[in-house]
Parts: structure tokens; C-alpha cells; sequence
């Protein structure tokens, strides 16, 4: 299943209005140099990144940052750890959907002292197999860094195994001059979410742009209803196999998605998030949840009109502190060629310095470490930012908090079934339940 | 029919060279080798033999025995676990996307069988009476083959997009192409009927250039007419590629993949048992064990249509 690769090309469209009058190349350059002020001594790594090989003075680093712009990124981060520990990094890049279909192989084979990694279920997985390498020790000397993004780094037996670099959030985005013009109000309950919907629907706007032909994306509602529900607790479990799907927690989710769907746009299941995406552009479609990659279809001029809210409460019980972020960052082989050297390299991924590098190179990512400078933040990056950092609890979307074939052969048809047929909800969960049973059985 | 060309070779080698080597109990055609034939014919069976045996028949069986067990890929073979036929019963008791999965495939059998050979036949014929621009239409027919099948998915994707594509937009309609279950089927159906009708008119073509003029001129002499000469003269001598273009379709249909994992990964109304063997084994999911139940339950399927295929041949070279 792929993510939105595109991610990174949103990352490398998203450039603060100051500067986005300048053209792109001055501006890469001008960004170069800025890393390079920084204080890291950029020139004395400058291409020499892939030509590591002395012994016991490198590091191999497994890359699946593939598409331009984030991969520059990772050359410079590496170039800053070259010059603060004088220790070489091979940076050996895959193909970002070739990375996470082959990690089983990989991970068995011989894999690079360092690679990127999600944080989740399946971090969690290969921490428990041993097919990862323990990082207790180097979170003791990482500063900077939230409880909850600590929390996503730990692993079923209490031991850390991972280090966050970046993240986005999930929200529903929408245009502000559309509901400036109409009025519209943010809302914070499901009621005032329905009736404003009825409003949008009356003024001739599709209420929620929806796609789901790619399996994925309707996940992401799910999980937010779940959430709102049922708490952060029990989404957890019921993703680890450990909670019933036909218990009537989970029916009470898809009966309240079934309320929701008419206000959806309909025929979802022929249509890509991109397409979505672009009725929400187009002023067709009132709001859409979805990722912060959402404003990668809107241009450059556009992305001041981009704004955003956290799915409402449903359960005053519950509130609406918690979202799915899912965390990108990085993780050890089991059996590094040196460790001390693996664990200085994380150490540095996870500190201020790399996340200032980060940051400055390509002004859109949101950056972990708490302690960066984030002064070239846009109004939007930094209200998702505000948004996460508020989150008492932080998931990471479906198909990362659980185990992937569950994800990808069950819930996938489970979920376009449902939108298919939303009516038939008990036989829709019996039907899961009976396939997680076969699936969830270590 | 395949080992003819072995006994054309024997009768090749001139007969001086059997009287040297003639020694007692040897059969008499061994002995029309020569030592140089003999390494030859050795390697000519060797060679191919360990790459079926390796590539196809070693596999296929291992496939068959983790059909059995519940790997997930990770850990030594030594840890695999034998579950029995659990996985079989999941797929046929628990495994939604199975029947849809047989159905289609069964569907687009019949697609082709009935509707895009017959049509790719009726143009070859066509074609074959040397028509004007006669090698612009086989070019033109002939152009889907070529292309890669991920291209073939874009551009069909770029005609069916319910909210911008081209098919819509002239129809004036807002029809799901890809997205509503009951009709995307044959939405794709249409586009590996495409592409299968230049398949089989190069086929077939390229057979009908093969009939003897002759037999076409006796008929006419005879006073048939066109329809009758070619169901009686021309399609009955055509039996090898008959049979050709049958076995073609048939495999076309089983191993149709590649157009529903470009448009959806084969879900929602595109299930296919190759598509369904892949979400499982391929990629990050790593349900081996279930796949290739998935994948042996194909292998059976395929195997009945090959030994039709086998017999009616064999029965055929022993008249």
C-alpha cells in the first residue's frame, strides 16, 4: 500500500510566502547556504556522502526518502553529522514503496546500521521479533522531545526503539474564503458538524469531499470516529487484535460513519484523494479530512486560503484531544557493524542540531524535536504543530497501527464493503472479526 | 509434435556414419548419432529441464507446502508452523474477496472467448484481403499489445475518472467507471478486450498467410461462396492456430492482472485470484501461507485447462 509519496513534493511546494516570489533555484541555493551558515561546514562533506568505507569510521544508513527534495535533506543532515562526529555516513537510498514492501527481506538480510523507519505497530513488531535494536540508552541523552512522541517510540516490553524526526497531522482542512463568504462556523460537536454540513448541502457544495478508491484514506475516518467513540485506549487495542469487532463499541463507529456518509461526496470509490482534494480546491467541496499533504494540491497562492480544524467531540467523555500523526524517523538493525557508531548517528537524528537542519533546508517539514527553530514555520505548519503538540494522545493511522496484512488484505474490502453498503453493519463486523481471528493468531 | 524435429535430425546424419558405429545391442536409432549429436541433444534436454524443473516445478510445490502453513515471512524455515488445510477453509469460509474473485475470473473467460477472439479472428480476416492502408489498421490494432499494460491503465484511467475524465465528459453522464462495483468490470473487461483482440488478429493473421492459396482457388472453383469457403476450407486447415488461439485466451484470462492492480489493486468489484494472490504474498502484508493457498487453489485451476490442452494435442500426434 503506498502513502502519499507526494508528501515530499508538497513538502518542496509548501515555501513560506516571503520567499516564495523567488525562483526555485535561488531559492535551493539560497537554502544550501543556509544550512551551510548554520554552522555545520557543509562544504567539507559536499558529495562525499555515498563514499564512505573506512572500517570502523562509517555508519550505513538505509534511506527510503527517494523523491529529490527529501533525500537533499537527508545528504545535508548527514553532511551536519560528518562534521560534528567526524564520522562517515553511507546513505544507501530505495525506491519509498520498494523500501516498505521488501522490509521483511531487508531486515533479515543485512540490513544498513540505521534506517528510516514509522513509528506503530509494526515498529512495535519488529522491536518484539528482535529485529531492531534497542535505544533506551540513547533516548537517556535526547532532549527536546514530547512524552507522546516518546511513548510512539517505545515498544511492548517498555524499551525504546526509535527516533522521531517528523510528522504530520490529520485534520479537516477547508477554505477559508469559502466559509468566510458563507458564513460557516468551526465546529466542535458532531451535531453542529451535521447541521453545518446540511447548510453547505443547501448551498450546493458537496459537505465532506471523499475518496477512497485507493483503500486507504477512508481508514483515516475511521480512525477519527474511533477515537471520538470509543478513546485512544481502545482504538489501540482493537488494532492489536485484543478487542472484538463485533462488539457494539465498533458497530456504534460505522452506525455514526453511516449517519455521516450522505453528507460525503458519493461515488467515493472510483475517485483518488487527489481528485478530492481538488473539489475542495475547486470550491466544490466544503471540508476534507485528510493528512497535512492535502495542500500539495493547492497552489502556491492558495495556501494562505488553507485552514484547518481537529474532528469535533462526539463523547464529551472522550473529548477531541487525540488525532492520528503519523511520525516518521529512523530505527537500528539488530546487529549493527558498530553500534557506538549507530547510536551516535541517532543521536544526532533525534537532537536540535539535525532538526534545525531539517528545518532550514526544507522550511515545510514539522520537525519532532520540540527545541528547533522553527521560525520559518507558515501560519499553517505551525497550527499543526500547535494542533499535535496539544494532542494528549497521538495514533498513527491504521494501517501503521496495526499488523499489515490485517490492514491491507481485511480492512481495505472491509471498509470499501461498508461505504458500498453501509447498511449491513452486523454482518460487516462478524466478517472482520472472523478473518482478524485467523490472522491474529500469536 | 515436439519431438519430431529429433527424428528430422537422425534422418539428417548420413548413413556411412551408422555402419562405423554399428555395435550390438544398441538401437538402431541411437546409433545415427554421432558423439557431437549425442552432447547436443544431452544439453538440448538438460538445459531446459533443470530451468523448468528449477524455475517452475520446485517453486510451484513449495508454493503447495506453504499452502499449508501460516509463515509470515519472518524467521528461519525452521519455525514455519503446519496448520493443515486451515488456510483452504479460510478462503473459501471467511475470506470475502474470494468468490467475487472466481466469478471474475470465470467472467472474463467468457469475455474473451466470446466476444474479443471471435472479433480479433473477424478482423484478421479482414485484413487479410488486403485492403487498402492494410498495414495502418494492423499497426493501429496491433498497438495495445505493445504498450505496457501500466501505461494502458493510465490511459484508460484518464477516459473513466468519474469526475474528469473524457468518456464522462462527452457522455455528459457522471457514471463511477472505476468506483461503483457492478460496472467496473466491465469497464476494464472493455480494455482487456482491446487489447486482446490485436493479440489474437496477429495470430491470427500470421496464420491465415500460412493457408495454401490453392485450397481457397479449388473452392472457388467449386462455386463456394466467401462465408463457405472460410468455416469449411479455411478454419478447419487453420487447427493448430485454432488451438493456439484458444490456449492463448484461456491463459490470458487466468493471468489477468496487471490492468485491475493499476486501477485499484484488484478490490471492490475487481477481485482476481492473481490480484488476490499478490495483496496477500507480495509487499509489506506477508501472508505467505494464505497466498499460496490462494495461489495453489490457481494452480489447479490453470492445471484442468492444461491437460484439456495436453490431451486433445498428444491424442492428436498419435494418429
Amino acid at each position: 500500500m503506498s502513502r502519499p509519496r507526494t508528501h515530499a513534493e508538497y513538502l518542496a511546494r509548501l515555501v513560506p510566502p516571503s520567499v516564495a516570489a523567488l525562483p526555485r533555484r535561488s531559492l535551493l541555493a539560497g537554502a544550501a547556504g543556509a544550512g551551510a551558515l548554520l554552522g555545520t561546514g557543509l562544504l567539507a562533506g559536499c558529495g562525499g556522502s555515498d563514499s564512505g568505507g573506512s572500517g570502523g569510521k562509517t555508519v550505513s544508513l538505509g534511506s527510503n526518502q527517494s523523491d529529490p527534495k527529501p533525500k537533499d535533506v537527508i545528504a545535508k543532515v548527514m553532511d551536519g553529522f560528518q562534521t560534528s562526529s567526524g564520522l562517515q555516513v553511507a546513505i544507501n537510498t530505495v525506491d519509498h514503496n520498494t523500501f516498505q514492501e521488501n522490509i521483511n527481506n531487508y531486515l533479515q538480510g543485512k540490513p544498513d546500521d540505521v534506517f528510516t523507519w514509522f513509528a506503530g505497530y509494526r515498529m512495535r513488531f519488529f522491536a518484539a521479533r528482535g529485529l531492531a535494536g534497542d535505544l533506551t540508552d540513547v533516548w537517556g541523552k535526547l532532549s527536546g522531545m514530547s512524552d507522546a512522541f516518546k511513548k510512539a517510540s517505545t515498544g511492548d516490553d517498555g524499551k525504546q526503539y526509535f527516533v522521531p524526526s517528523s510528522y504530520y497531522p490529520w485534520a479537516v482542512f477547508y477554505r477559508k474564503s469559502v466559509w468566510q463568504q458563507n458564513g460557516y462556523q468551526v465546529p466542535t460537536t458532531l451535531d453542529e458538524l451535521t447541521s453545518l454540513a446540511g447548510e453547505m448541502k443547501k448551498d450546493g457544495l458537496n459537505p465532506i469531499a471523499f475518496a477512497d478508491k485507493d483503500g486507504w484514506p477512508a481508514m483515516g475516518t475511521f480512525d477519527i470516529l474511533n477515537l471520538r467513540i470509543n478513546g485512544y485506549q481502545f482504538h489501540v487495542d482493537l488494532m492489536a487484535g485484543k478487542e472484538s469487532w463485533t462488539s457494539d463499541k465498533v458497530k456504534k463507529v460505522f452506525d455514526t460513519w453511516r449517519g455521516l456518509l450522505p453528507l460525503h461526496q458519493p461515488d467515493s470509490l472510483g475517485r483518488t484523494w487527489q481528485e478530492a482534494a481538488q473539489s475542495l480546491q475547486q470550491k466544490k467541496s466544503g471540508m476534507y479530512l485528510l493528512g497535512l499533504f492535502v495542500a500539495q494540491q493547492f497552489g502556491d497562492d492558495e495556501q494562505d486560503d488553507l485552514d484547518f480544524f481537529t474532528f469535533p467531540e462526539i463523547d464529551p467523555a472522550i473529548g477531541a484531544k487525540a488525532l492520528d500523526a503519523p511520525i516518521d524517523g529512523y530505527m537500528m538493525a539488530r546487529r549493527p557493524k558498530s553500534e557506538e557508531n549507530a547510536k551516535k548517528l541517532l543521536e544526532y537524528l533525534g537532537s536540535k542540531a539535525a532538526a534545525d537542519i531539517t528545518v532550514q533546508n526544507d522550511p515545510s517539514t514539522l520537525v519532532a524535536n520540540t527545541q528547533a527553530d522553527t521560525s520559518g514555520y507558515t501560519a499553517l505548519q505551525r497550527k499543526a504543530a500547535e494542533l499535535v503538540g496539544s494532542a494528549t494522545e497521538i495514533a498513527q493511522f491504521l494501517d501503521r497501527d496495526t499488523r499489515p496484512d490485517f490492514a491491507s488484505t481485511v480492512i481495505i474490502p472491509a471498509l470499501q464493503q461498508f461505504i458500498k453498503e453501509p447498511n449491513d453493519i452486523d454482518g460487516l463486523t462478524s466478517s472482520i472479526e472472523n478473518q482478524k481471528k485467523s490472522i491474529f493468531t500469536d | 509434435m515436439s519431438d519430431r524435429p529429433l527424428i528430422q535430425a537422425d534422418r539428417a546424419v548420413p548413413p556411412p556414419a551408422a555402419t562405423t558405429t554399428a555395435t550390438g545391442g544398441r538401437s538402431p536409432r541411437l546409433r545415427l548419432l554421432s558423439r557431437t549429436d549425442r552432447v547436443v541433444v544431452t544439453l538440448m534436454v538438460l538445459v531446459p529441464l533443470l530451468l523448468v524443473v528449477g524455475l517452475v516445478w520446485l517453486p510451484a510445490l513449495a508454493t503447495v507446502a506453504l499452502s499449508g502453513t501460516d509463515w509470515d515471512g519472518i524467521g528461519p524455515v525452521s519455525e514455519i508452523e503446519w496448520v493443515g488445510g486451515r488456510n483452504y477453509a479460510d478462503v473459501i469460509q471467511i475470506y470475502p474477496p474470494f468468490v467475487p474473485a472466481v466469478q471474475n475470473n470465470l467472467l472474463w473467460l467468457a469475455a474473451l472467448f466470446v466476444v474479443a477472439t471471435p472479433f480479433g479472428m473477424f478482423l484478421a480476416v479482414l485484413l487479410d484481403k488486403e485492403l487498402r492502408g492494410t498495414r495502418f489498421y494492423q499497426t493501429a490494432l496491433y498497438l495495445p499489445v505493445v504498450l505496457s499494460l501500466a501505461l494502458i491503465g493510465f490511459v484508460w484511467q484518464l477516459l473513466y475518472s468519474r469526475d474528469q475524465g473524457l468518456v464522462n465528459a462527452l457522455l455528459g453522464t457522471s457514471v463511477d467507471w472505476y468506483g461503483d462495483p457492478d460496472v467496473n468490470i466491465w469497464a476494464v473487461l472493455v480494455a482487456a478486450g482491446w487489447r486482446h483482440v490485436g493479440y489474437v488478429m496477429l495470430l491470427y493473421l500470421a496464420g491465415l498467410k500460412g493457408v495454401d492459396p490453392s485450397l481457397r482457388e479449388a473452392a472457388q472453383v467449386d462455386g463456394a461462396s466467401e462465408t463457405s469457403t472460410f468455416f469449411r476450407v479455411v478454419f478447419p486447415v487453420m487447427r493448430p492456430i485454432n488451438i493456439i488461439v484458444l490456449v492463448v485466451t484461456v491463459i490470458e484470462s487466468l493471468r489477468a492482472f496487471d490492468l485491475v492492480w493499476v486501477i485499484n489493486k484488484g478490490r471492490n468489484g475487481l477481485e482476481l485470484l492473481s490480484a488476490l494472490v499478490t495483496q496477500n504474498v507480495v509487499g509489506e502484508a506477508s501472508r505467505i501461507g494464505f497466498g499460496s493457498a490462494l495461489a495453489t487453489i490457481m494452480l489447479v485451476v490453470s492445471l484442468v485447462f492444461i491437460t484439456i490442452y495436453l490431451a486433445t494435442v498428444m491424442r492428436e500426434d498419435r494418429r
